[in-house]
């Protein structure tokens, strides 16, 4: 019980650290190595909350590939220092939205009258969040949505292509 | 720990990334942003699946990643593609669609 909540601290602390990481850092190098601090975080947290596999699947396919694919273009783009929030009004009115977003969420779950928010959750066996349980999920009651996010990332997938190939005539005509 | 816990540290996540999305101008560290406003949501999903006793939260959890995967690829192959015409990497300067 002790270490569980040691644990959520600390994994809380790491992600909230990570996430303003990302924001407030100048460089977009160290914004997606924030990002990754964050993430890693998070699959603690998912650890914490009995979803073995999502915690799995977000060490490897996100903290994984998709950080591994930020890095690349970071450095193929090169980093372009910012200043953060920037000149004008909308560098000012980013974190006062953030702040009445964050008062107005903490109103709507907090005081939200769902009984089971203030409970730990029923007790579940050991394979609950196993990778068994969530592909038997998968396969069964959600395969037209598994199908159609495997159609997904094949139409992204070519999308990429067409978008980042490159293109005689047009890099003429501006450059 | 009470799934409110989860639910408070997934709006301070999802509010640090919005403020990102409003505040920064790299269209690279936009997109970081919105990978921490998905990451919210996600937790958010997952601990009211714990809250329910109920797989079926992990499954849109899954579903969310997949879709957040796209997201990247897109969104990615656009940068590259604004670098390749030499197009300045800031959003307030890409500004031709603008009414």
């Amino acid at each position: 019980m002790l270490l569980e909540q040691v644990l959520f601290f600390v994994a809380a602390a790491g992600a909230i650290g990570g996430a303003l990481g990302v924001v407030l850092l100048r460089n977009p190098f160290f914004s997606v190595l924030a990002l990754v601090a964050h993430l890693i975080s998070l699959a603690l947290l998912f650890l914490l909350l009995r979803a073995e596999f999502i915690a799995a699947a977000q060490l490897v396919v996100y903290a994984g590939a998709v950080m591994v694919l930020y890095v690349f273009v970071v450095a193929y783009v090169g980093g372009v220092e910012e200043t953060v929030g920037g000149e004008g009004a909308i560098g000012r009115v980013g974190p006062v939205f953030a702040g009445a977003l964050l008062v107005e969420l903490c109103i709507a779950i907090i005081g939200s009258a769902l009984p089971a928010i203030d409970s730990r959750g029923p007790h579940v066996a050991a394979g609950f969040g196993s990778p068994g349980a969530i592909g038997k999920l998968l396969l069964e009651k959600f395969l037209i949505p598994f199908e159609a996010a495997s159609f997904l990332l094949l139409v992204a997938a070519v999308g990429a292509v067409v978008l980042a190939r490159r293109r005689r005539g047009l890099e003429d005509s501006v450059g | 720990m009470n799934a409110v816990w989860f639910l408070v540290l997934s709006a301070f996540i999802f509010c640090i990334g919005a403020a990102g999305v409003i505040a920064r101008r790299n269209p690279l560290v936009i997109l970081l942003c919105l990978e921490l406003m998905l990451n919210a949501g996600n937790l958010a999903l997952i601990s009211f699946s714990r809250m329910l006793g109920n797989r079926e939260g992990q499954v849109f959890a899954l579903i969310v990643m997949v879709v957040a995967a796209c997201e990247v690829v897109v969104g990615l192959g656009l940068i590259v593609a604004m670098y390749r015409r030499r197009l300045p990497l800031d959003v307030d300067e890409v500004r031709e669609l603008r009414g």
